[in-house]
């Protein structure tokens, strides 16, 4: 009875650790899924169970340009000639107290507001909010009447003033229309991060977090969470997608 | 009584110089056309346009214009929903001229898009919170509900729905003006805009622009077809101009009183009326176009009496108060994109994008060409309507119309 037993036992054992394992296997991948691979497969429409967001850690953040060059380089962005129109999807801002005399620098780009202005006025729809958070200009049905440009909060965005030539395929362009940050959707698509956080942690600052401000265990959550994080024009109650900490 | 006196005749024949002004109307409207052509080819970089100030003067035509157009409206709106038989003969020229304006308006709001080709695209794809998908409603709505408000004035089987037709039209214009200037109050992150007032300031203005070009056509029209054009309208008219400046003033001054109370604010009140950090142009275009050419020296003439000395004063006054009202468009439009966002309050800031200092803008002669095309083309149309079909009285002479209120 006793041996009976014992072959009982470590049967149940044996069972428990298959059903373990099995369960395990079954689970992973999906945790995995979960966890980190945040992007939609290519067949799927884009969903509200994430909301992508930076966090951008002002007292990280240098003079440098770093940011601004690897988001024009990756976007297909040019020097045109002249800064009042050539287009800047971002741009590096220094604030300084007028009292204290404080000076924040930071990088400044469309806000990926939740309730966009932008996308308030435009009378075709062609500014729009994804369902994950990301504010774009459809650039084929945009009239380019710049009413986005005159209501957005944050002059995030640039009218294409001339013929854009040699364009960088994934983010197209085109004379007549409004653009600006797209928080590297292509990019964001297959995974990867926004050009300007890359550089930036190449560069060694890691003054700026992507992810998901919607999964309580994403890296930007966890910061935002610990310390807090603050966004521009607050009083307007756009919520925005971009939080800043230091200012 | 006075509707059997009035007879309304096309101008006849070919008079001699008529077929020059509509030449040289025509061909202005073909410049502008011509401008927004070279505009749209070589993209926006040939205006004075840039991405501080997005707006330039093609937008300061084109709301003068369609701001007018409904303040136009109110001489047929006066004879029609208040009954005021002095007003009627002017119905016709009244609403005719309304129209015109608008599509004037429209066509330099039109053709300065940075893709006019993709006009239709309104249509297909439409975003009903968008203020300016009101507007293009308004807008189009506007030239329908007015040319049937024509017809049933012109039409004598449809003259009895004249009134209801009237007071549709009449309340029409009133919210096309609210959503015109709502497409300035409703920017909540500009401290010029931003503010409910906005939409009744412009139908106060709307009210003051509309009659002094009405006016001016008016006079233009009877003294090119040598009709009777007598002292009673020209009095009323100029008077009822007091009432309106008076009334537009009154709104800018509450707009700004407010403005000055709320600390916020004061960085933009220094901008604008004192000129303070660059608002130098825009505070000029305020106190000496704006208030001082088209608003105090007007009502100084009309309330002192000597602009009633004579047709040429009369035309001077309404002439300064369209040249104020580009002022004030200029000082709104152009001032209000000027003006610097506030991204931080209390501090100074500084970037390669032009922020915390004013944007600048100097307007090219091809803003101006498609601004003036479109003025060209209002008065075109104009004259065409006044040449094919009877809107002008016969006579406004002071026999011919009744100056008691009906009631």
């Amino acid at each position: 009875m006793s041996s009976n037993n014992d072959s009982n036992g470590s049967r149940r054992t044996f069972l428990k650790g298959t059903a373990a394992l099995a369960a395990g296997l079954a689970i992973a991948p999906g945790v995995r899924l979960l966890g980190v691979a945040k992007a939609k497969p290519d067949n799927e429409a884009v969903t509200s169970i994430v909301r992508w967001g930076m966090l951008i850690d002002t007292t990280k953040c240098s003079e440098c340009e770093v940011c601004v060059e690897a988001c024009h380089a990756e976007n297909g962005i040019k020097d045109q000639g002249d800064p009042a129109t050539t287009p800047q999807w971002i741009r590096k801002l220094m604030a300084r107290d007028s009292l204290t005399g404080h000076v924040v620098t930071l990088p400044m780009m469309c806000q990926h507001c939740e309730n966009p202005p932008c996308a308030d006025v435009c009378p075709t729809g062609a500014s729009f909010r994804r369902a994950d958070g990301i504010v774009l200009v459809d650039r084929h049905i945009c009239i380019g009447c710049r009413y986005c440009m005159m209501a957005c909060p944050y002059k995030a965005r640039s009218f294409e003033h001339i013929n854009v030539t040699d364009q960088a395929p994934h983010a197209p362009r085109g004379k007549g229309t409004v653009e600006a940050c797209t928080m590297c959707v292509h990019r964001v698509d297959k995974d990867q991060q926004p050009a300007c956080v890359d550089a930036c942690n190449e560069r060694g600052h890691g003054a700026m977090v992507f992810g998901d401000l919607k999964d309580p265990e994403s890296e930007i959550s966890q910061e935002l969470v610990r310390y807090g994080g603050t966004q521009i024009r607050a009083d307007l109650g756009l919520n925005t997608g971009i939080r800043y900490r230091g200012i | 009584m006075a509707k059997s006196k009035i007879k309304y005749l096309a101008i006849e024949g070919l008079p001699k110089g008529y077929l020059i002004i509509l030449g040289v109307l025509g061909l202005l409207a073909l410049v502008g056309v011509l401008s927004a052509h070279h505009m749209e080819t070589e993209g926006h970089i040939v205006t004075g346009m840039n991405n501080q100030i997005v707006w330039g003067l093609p937008h300061v035509f084109a709301v003068f214009l369609i701001v007018a157009a409904s303040g136009a409206l109110n001489i047929a709106s006066i004879s029609s929903v208040f009954k005021r038989s002095l007003y009627k003969p002017m119905a016709r020229l009244s609403g005719i001229v309304a129209i015109a304006l608008l599509v004037g308006g429209l066509m330099v709001l039109v053709l300065d898009l940075g893709r006019p080709d993709r006009l239709l695209v309104t249509i297909t794809h439409v975003n009903p919170k968008s203020i300016f998908t009101w507007n293009i409603l308004l807008y189009s709505g506007f030239i329908g509900i007015v040319a049937v408000y024509l017809w049933t004035m012109m039409e004598r089987k449809m003259n009895a729905y004249s009134r209801p037709v009237g007071i549709a039209a009449f309340i029409w214009r009133l919210v096309l003006t609210t959503g015109t200037g709502s497409i300035f109050g409703f920017l909540v992150a500009r401290q010029g805009y931003d503010a409910a007032i906005l939409a009744p300031m412009f139908i106060a203005l709307s009210f003051a622009y509309g009659l002094a070009i009405f006016l001016l056509v008016l006079f233009a029209a009877y003294s090119f077809t040598g009709r009777e054009l007598g002292d009673k309208v020209v009095t009323r008219l100029t008077n009822l101009m007091g009432v309106f400046i008076s009334a537009a003033l009154f709104f800018v001054v509450v707009y700004h009183l407010t403005n000055l109370y709320a600390t916020e604010h004061h960085a933009w009140e220094a901008f604008i009326l004192l000129g303070k950090n660059g608002g130098g142009p825009y505070a000029t275009a305020f106190w000496l176009v704006q208030i001082l050419i088209g608003s105090l020296i007007p009502l100084a003439m009309i309330f002192s009496g000597y602009a009633l000395k004579s047709r040429k004063l009369v035309g001077l006054m309404a002439a300064l108060v369209i040249i104020g009202g580009f002022g004030q468009m200029y000082a709104t439009i152009i001032g209000g994109q000027a003006f610097p966002l506030v991204l931080f309050p209390g501090a100074e800031i500084t970037s390669s994008f032009y922020d915390g200092v004013a944007g600048t803008y100097s307007p090219s002669i091809w803003e101006f060409l498609l601004g003036l095309g479109g003025v060209s083309l209002s008065l075109a149309v104009i004259a065409f309507a006044v040449k094919i079909l009877p809107f002008l009285p016969e006579s406004l002479a002071d026999t011919i119309v009744d100056p008691h209120h009906s009631d």
